[in-house]
This record gives C-alpha cells, structure tokens and sequence, in this order.
C-alpha cells in the first residue's frame, strides 16, 4: 500500500473551493446576461435583476479569494527550462505516453500557464468589472470606457470558462488528482510519475 | 412603458423572429430646429402626459433646464450660441430625446428578454417591467439618451408616446407645440414636409440646411429639420455620423453566438478526450515501486 503524500493545506483548500464556487456562480450568472440561449440560468439566481445584482458581487468575492490564492502560488509557477520541454512533448502528454518527459517541480508547464491566464483574465475581469457595475460605479466612468470594459469583460470571462474546461477536465483526466483538492493528499506513486522534483523534495528519496 | 396596443417587429435578447404578419406605416416625428423658439412646452407636455416630475436644480448660468436627461425629464431643450458667419449670434434650440433609430442600438445590447421593443411603426420602447437595471443600453445608444432611475434602477427614456400613437394621437410635445416646429405623421410624410421646409430655408439664405435622417442607424424615427445640415455638432454635438458601436457590435454580433459555440466545444473536446485517449493513469508497479 503506498503512502500518501500532503499537497494541498485545509487552508489552500478551502480558498481553492471559495474561488471555484463562485466561479461556477459567478459564469452561470454572467453566461445568463451574455446570451438569450442562457438567460433562463436567471431563475438559479431569483429572476433578471436578482442575477443583475448578484452577479457583480459573487464576482467580486471570486477575484479576492483568488488573489489571496494566487499569492500562495506565485512563486510555484515560475516557468523554468524543464517546463518548456515538457509542452514542447504536449502532444505526447495528451496521448498518455508519459515515458521520458522532464522532471517537474509541483506543477507543470501548462498549470503554470493557466495559472498566468487565470490570473490575468481575473484581473481584467475584475478592473472591468467595476467599470461596469450598475448602479455603483458605472456612473462615474464615460461610455466609451463601458463599451471597452462590456468587451473586455466578455473577452476575458470566454477565456477563463476555456480555461477552467481544461482545468476541470485535466484533474478528472488524470487519475488521483482529485484527492489533492478534497482530501489534500496524493499518492506517493502520483507525486512520482507527474512531479518527480517536487517529490523527492516532499520525500527527500 | 409598456401601456401599449402596437405590434412588436423586434425585440432584445430574443433570436427568433417576433410576429410579422401585420404591417403598419412607419411614422416619425419632424423637429423643425428653425421654427422652435426655445419655450420648453414640449418638456412640460411631456411631464403631463408622462405624470414625470423632475427634481427642481440650480441655475447654472444657461437656458438649459433641466440641465441634462433623466429618468424624470425624457426630453430637454438644449440651447447653443453658435457664430457660424462671423458677427451673425445664432441660438440653435435643440429639444433632445430618443431618435427612436431604425436600428436601435439599445436594442442590440439589452440582454433582457422583452425589456426594449421595436414596434411595427418604427417606435423604439422600453418595457421597463422587463428591465433587469444592467446599464447595457447606455452602450448601444450613440446618442447618449437612456437614463437610470435612483428609486427603481430602471432605464428609462422618450416612448415616442406610443400609449397615444397606438389610440390614434400625435406624441404629447407635438400637440403642445405652438409653432408648430414639432410634427408628427408617416416617415414619408414627414421626409416630404421637410423637403418644403428646407427648400424654404435655402432661399433665405441657409444654403446648407438638411435633413437629418442618419442612415447609419438605419434611419430615424425622429427627425430633425437643420439650418445648418452640413455641421450637426452645432447643435448641441449632434453626431454627425451616429452609429452602433464598432465594440457594442462586435460584442453582440459575431462573440455572442461565437463564443458559446466555443465553450461547448471546449467540454466536448474534452468528453472525445476521455473516450479516446482514456484516463492517465499511474501504472500498477510504478504504485508498488
């Protein structure tokens, strides 16, 4: 029986379940306001108006937990040398043909690029959110600028839902990666074959 | 305001088309900016008809009161002093409002299904009961006219008194005006009035004067009759060429269909992942090593 291995605190857990909850609020919400085909996501939310209020504040608590979460993980996804030789080998990686790729450190290449997609897609969101947020401070910005954060704010919301897809759908994906979110552990297998650095680091084997 | 017995032609947020089986004559409202004489009239009518109440401001030195639209004054007179020859004063009187576009750009944007309606007549309406307060409507609008309202977080702006057009009546400001520098009848009535008037205009002197109809809203409901046709901003920075937005178009154009489509892409890309490639899974020795 292997031994499990901690890679995620009570702490970092709990933030990380704060952000994704209001993520997955916060896109139902704006998906309901971004197009007719969506807009019955607003009986989730108490009708119109009720997700028009909602929305902006679910928003609002999703970028400063996530700001708080990235903070924790700033240092982690510096991208190194390693990281650009393994997504040079992304093709392999997706067909499951694992042999020979790079040593990792705790995350790999493409989490760390999420990671500075999400980071500045939620800063955009969140700067052009305020811009728009009705009845608080859209008043006090001229249209032009509504019209550039209306855009913006779509924009980066697109790429965020793409980018938590890959997010969600790579921890299903591969096996035993959910236990890190939920319980805070990984097999010791796991931290070995995916972020080898990182686990002679943990192990010092 | 929803008070209304029109067919609807259009309406926000809504991808199939409305009932068209009935037609209607598109009408429109002519302001002829050389008859009107600044008396406010309409501005009051308006407030009597609409029961609409403004909060009484300070005087800031100018003609213009109230000093800007809102959700309590749905048309206001606005007054420029212009020289357009040197030493000749002019005073261009304006009464601002919703032009009522052929291609509304509040309509564009409004992501609530109903809240703005185009009639089968051509009047631009807001049913504010479907209006979820998002703001987005001040996007569309190249003309800068929808307003929000502080008590109901509504938007809200000129009907073009559908409630009366419906039962046969012309707007509130049209019957009120006494020179008559506002009418009200079928858009090619209208354009043919005008034309009669600018024709008048230009034999006394006004070899520039139009009609301002912008096409690039697909053309207006509300006209505007103008002495000096060739330059609009006179007139209280009258856009010369409105339009949609290029940003609001975009938005509600092509991203809107497109970038649905992109995320549900995105997750099935990822379900003929899993039954394709399969899970990645750590292998059994590695386990045990």
């Amino acid at each position: 029986m292997s031994t499990s291995i901690q890679r995620y605190t009570a702490r970092e857990r709990s933030n990380h379940w704060v952000v994704a909850i209001a993520f997955i609020l916060a896109a139902l919400s704006g998906l309901a306001l971004f197009h007719p085909a969506f807009f019955f996501l607003t009986q989730l939310f108490g009708g119109g108006p009720w997700t028009r209020i909602l929305h902006p504040f679910i928003g609002a608590v999703m970028a400063l937990f996530f700001i708080a979460m990235a903070a924790r993980f700033w240092k982690l996804n510096r991208i190194t040398p390693a990281d650009r030789q393994w997504m040079a080998r992304i093709k392999d990686v997706l067909c499951n043909r694992d042999q020979g790729l790079p040593e990792l450190g705790k995350y790999n290449g493409g989490q760390k690029y999420l990671f500075w997609i999400m980071v500045l897609c939620m800063l955009l969101l969140l700067a052009s959110g305020i811009v728009i947020w009705q009845p608080w401070f859209a008043p006090y910005f001229p249209i032009w600028l509504l019209r550039v954060a209306v855009v913006l704010h779509a924009l980066a919301a697109w790429i965020l839902i793409l980018g938590i897809v890959v997010h969600v759908y790579a921890a299903i994906w591969v096996r035993g990666t959910i236990r890190a979110m939920t319980r805070g552990t990984v097999s010791e297998a796991w931290a070995k074959h995916h972020h080898r650095a990182w686990y002679r680091e943990m192990t010092g084997k | 305001m929803a008070l209304q017995s029109l067919d609807i032609k259009a309406r926000s947020a809504t991808t199939t088309p409305s009932p068209q089986a009935r037609g209607a004559i598109p009408v429109a409202k002519l302001i002829d900016i050389s008859k009107c004489i600044g008396c406010k009239a309409c501005q009051v009518a308006c407030m009597e008809w609409n029961d609409l109440r403004d909060e009484i401001g300070s005087n800031v030195g100018i003609y213009d009161n109230p000093r800007d639209l809102s959700d309590q004054s749905w048309t206001v007179m606005r007054f420029s002093e212009v020289e357009v020859q040197q030493g000749r004063l002019e005073w261009l009187i304006r009464k601002d409002g919703c032009m009522h576009c052929a291609d509304p750009g509040c309509l564009k944007a409004c992501p609530a299904p109903g809240a703005i309606v185009k009639y089968a007549n051509g009047i631009v309406d807001f049913h504010e009961e479907n209006c979820i307060g998002c703001g987005y409507c001040l996007t569309g609008c190249p003309f800068d006219i929808p307003r929000f309202s502080k008590k109901d977080r509504k938007a809200y702006k000129c009907t073009l008194c559908s409630d009366r057009v419906a039962v046969g009546l012309e707007p509130a400001c049209v019957k009120i005006c006494p020179t008559g520098a506002i009418v009200f009848g079928s858009k090619e009535d209208m354009i043919h009035h005008a034309e009669g008037r600018i024709a008048d205009l230009k034999e006394r002197g006004y070899a520039n004067a139009a009609l301002y109809d912008p096409q690039g809203v697909g053309g207006t409901h509300v006209m505007y009759v103008l002495q000096h046709g060739d330059q609009p901003e006179l007139y209280a920075k009258l856009p010369k060429d409105p339009s949609v937005s290029p940003l609001v178009s975009l938005w509600k154009g092509v991203a809107k269909p497109l970038m649905s489509l992109g995320i549900g892409l995105a997750v099935f890309a990822g379900f003929f992942h899993f039954v394709s490639a399969g899970p990645k899974e750590v292998e059994e020795e590695e386990e045990r090593s």
